[in-house]
């Protein structure tokens, strides 16, 4: 006994170290596994080097339609030429550090969630929220402090898409809370209303709420009243998106055990601060992967505003590629892969930041 | 597309009973100081952003002579994009000032939904376009064709009258949307692919060999794409309808936006008294200054010049001018007189 385990490392077989073992273990463990990974290597070898050939060694990356059909790939020229288009819209040149200003604004108030431990730190959080909506206005659309208006219509590209989500983000979650709380309410009028909006929200496409807040609506409105398409597009979205959410959070609502209630009742606590300091901090922990899904889905149907007339990310590389100077099939398939990658970075970054968030709040409550 | 009509309808029913809409446009405009225009989204030479973000266009261009001649500054425009289901609405309710996008001038709309039309900027159809390969010179000789069309839409129904009533058959290749039918038909799925001329020029750029296929000469429905104005401010409606003819007269007159000065001064009496020369009249008759038509011609040059800088043969597009000639050469553009 003691004479084998002594001897054990000499003895290690070639065959189980090394990367001809390693392939062999992982790969090749028997035929079925074996057939599998020749097809997937196939399949690898027949789509990456022409994706390759066509993303980076024939594109055109600089020069004019006629560049772009002659080299054959991507036409990374047309994403160049309308870059500043596709991040600011139609926002004046000379005024897109304001933009660049309110995208700081908003990575900011995102830092401040990675804070470690510091004093005050939920009211910091609460403020910086509440501080990023007024400082963005004021900032895109200006006509305060000396800055000059730029009317919702010149808004568009990137900074649309991302005024949509957090507007729809920042709006939805109080509402949703808001509608949650009132849905388990003991006061009938108060239920009944939170039922009635939940129920309605929810069983209506977006779609058709856009319609209704850029089609229908302003033949209600009193003559010579108008409001901001913009406005009504971002207050449809925020209803939207409160009914969907109320119904997570309900979800996390009905996981806190009744004890929770008690206790907090018991230790003299009224209605709002038991929810504030007891039940809700615990419920929408429960629920982050709910609402980073109900966050992604608001990034992705940022671009129903298409319909309605407002050129999001999406729709503005539309509004490019159809354009006469620059019609081409590569042209066409630059653009929509542009847009999708676009997209793909804002809702990545999303679901890795909520799994951040997970982790840093679940601790001693993993399972 | 039921809901479309049914809210289209419903719109129009309130734009018609209640809200009269205010008969004074042109002070609003002039208050404001710019104009409201509602244009298309994205529609290959005729309105679409520029490289540097500006709405440029065919129908833009349109916008910007009535800025010009309102406004003294063809620049002085706000584009507002809408989509098929927002355009009437959006002119109804006032958000908009005049629509210049691509919209066909139908009975419907000219009476039930409340709007009024300036003339046609363009006879648009629809026609057929085929492999260059198939050797067809005629719509004729497509008996049998397998032909690739948008399902449900008047594309369809005309391209089906068009069929019966010649005596001929076809196989009918529908798709919902129309990326999807010129995926079809650039995939060889069918031999013949249908829609309105304008369009079928845009797209043949879109396919992976634009060489390779060709359109028929037939036109086989009528579309005449005109601008509009809502109803009930017959001044307005004037201003938007004359600066038209004002383009158009102004090609078959010969001024264009660079020798306009020059036409200032000419011998031929109609010319000077359209441009707002000594004593002419134009001005007062339409409640504008004098110079309303040399603004509107010098900022965006004649009919034909727009034609030929957004959709002509020299552009991608290449449309022929065809029924957008003058009436001089053959075609539909007739200007009244500046009388």
């Amino acid at each position: 006994m003691t004479e084998t385990s002594r001897h054990l490392p000499l003895r290690t077989p070639g065959s189980v170290l090394g990367p001809a073992a390693w392939i062999r273990r992982n790969l090749f463990p028997d035929w079925r596994q074996g057939l599998l990974t020749l097809l997937v290597l196939w399949l690898l070898i027949r789509t990456i080097p022409p994706l390759i050939d066509w993303l980076f060694i024939d594109a055109a990356w600089t020069g004019d339609r006629d560049d772009c059909v002659a080299a054959g790939g991507a036409c990374w020229a047309f994403v160049g030429a309308r870059w500043g288009q596709f991040i600011y819209g139609f926002y004046p040149p000379e005024h897109r550090w304001r933009v660049d200003l309110s995208m700081l604004a908003l990575l900011a108030s995102i830092a401040v969630l990675f804070l470690p431990r510091v004093p005050n730190k939920g009211w910091i959080i609460t403020g910086s929220f509440i501080a990023l909506p007024v400082v963005t206005v004021v900032l895109l659309h200006g006509g305060m402090l000396g800055l000059e208006v730029v009317p919702t219509d010149r808004w568009g590209g990137f900074m649309l898409t991302l005024v949509v989500a957090v507007a729809g983000m920042l709006g939805a979650l109080p509402i949703g809370i808001l509608m949650a709380l009132g849905r388990r309410s003991r006061m009938p009028a108060i239920r009944i209303f939170c039922v009635t909006f939940i129920e309605l929200f929810r069983a209506v496409p977006l779609i058709t709420i856009l319609f209704m807040a850029s089609v229908m609506l302003p033949l209600f409105m009193p003559q010579g009243f108008t409001m901001d398409k913009l406005l009504r597009a971002l207050i449809g979205v925020a209803l939207f998106n409160g009914a969907l959410m109320a119904e997570v959070i309900r979800g996390g609502l009905q996981a806190i055990p009744r004890g929770q209630f008690e206790a907090a009742t018991a230790s003299g606590m009224g209605y709002w601060k038991m929810m504030t300091f007891i039940i809700l901090p615990q419920a929408l922990r429960t629920v982050i992967p709910g609402l980073v899904n109900t966050y992604v889905a608001i990034i992705k149907d940022t671009t129903l505003v298409l319909i309605i007339g407002l050129f999001d990310l999406l729709g503005i590389v539309q509004a490019g590629i159809s354009s006469s100077n620059w019609l081409a099939p590569s042209v066409t398939t630059t653009g929509y892969v542009f847009a999708g990658f676009g997209f793909w970075v804002l809702c990545f970054g999303l679901s890795r930041y909520s799994m951040h968030l997970e982790r840093k709040l679940n601790t001693g409550q993993k399972k | 597309m039921k809901l479309c009509t049914i809210l289209t309808s419903a719109a129009a029913l309130m734009a018609l009973s209640g809200a009269a809409v205010s008969a004074q446009t042109l002070e609003e405009v002039r208050e404001r100081g710019y104009l409201n225009c509602g244009v298309s989204p994205g529609v290959a030479g005729f309105s679409n952003p520029d490289d540097a973000g500006n709405w440029s266009g065919f129908d833009v261009e349109v916008c910007r002579a009535v800025a010009a001649a309102v406004l003294e500054d063809p620049d002085a425009v706000r584009y507002t994009p809408l989509s098929n289901t927002e355009r009437f609405t959006a002119l109804q309710s006032g958000e908009i000032d005049m629509l210049s996008r691509t919209t066909t001038r139908t009975l419907n709309r000219d009476t039930a939904l409340g709007l009024n039309f300036a003339p046609v900027m363009f006879y648009d159809g629809q026609g057929f376009m085929v492999r260059d390969s198939m050797d067809v010179d005629s719509v004729s000789q497509l008996n049998g064709a397998t032909v690739c069309v948008s399902a449900g839409s008047t594309t369809e129904l005309n391209l089906a009258d068009y069929f019966e009533a010649n005596g001929m058959t076809y196989n009918p290749v529908r798709f919902d949307r129309a990326d999807e039918v010129l995926a079809a038909y650039d995939a060889n799925r069918c031999d013949v692919y249908t829609s309105d001329r304008s369009g079928l020029a845009a797209r043949r750029l879109v396919m992976s060999d634009p060489s390779e296929h060709v359109m028929l000469p037939e036109t086989i429905s009528k579309e005449p794409l005109a601008p509009a104005v809502r109803h009930g401010d017959d001044q307005w409606f004037d201003i938007v309808t004359w600066t038209v003819y004002a383009l158009i007269e102004a090609e078959e007159f010969g001024i264009t936006q660079d020798n306009i000065d020059e036409m200032l001064a000419s011998e031929n009496p109609n010319i000077t008294r359209m441009l707002g020369g000594e004593g002419s009249p134009v001005g007062e008759w339409i409640g504008l200054d004098n110079q309303w038509v040399y603004r509107a011609i010098s900022s965006v040059g004649n009919y034909g010049e727009i034609f030929e800088r957004h959709v002509g043969p020299d552009t991608p597009l290449q449309i022929e001018r065809g029924m957008n000639a003058l009436h001089t050469d053959g075609g539909l553009q007739y200007a009244m007189p500046f009388k």
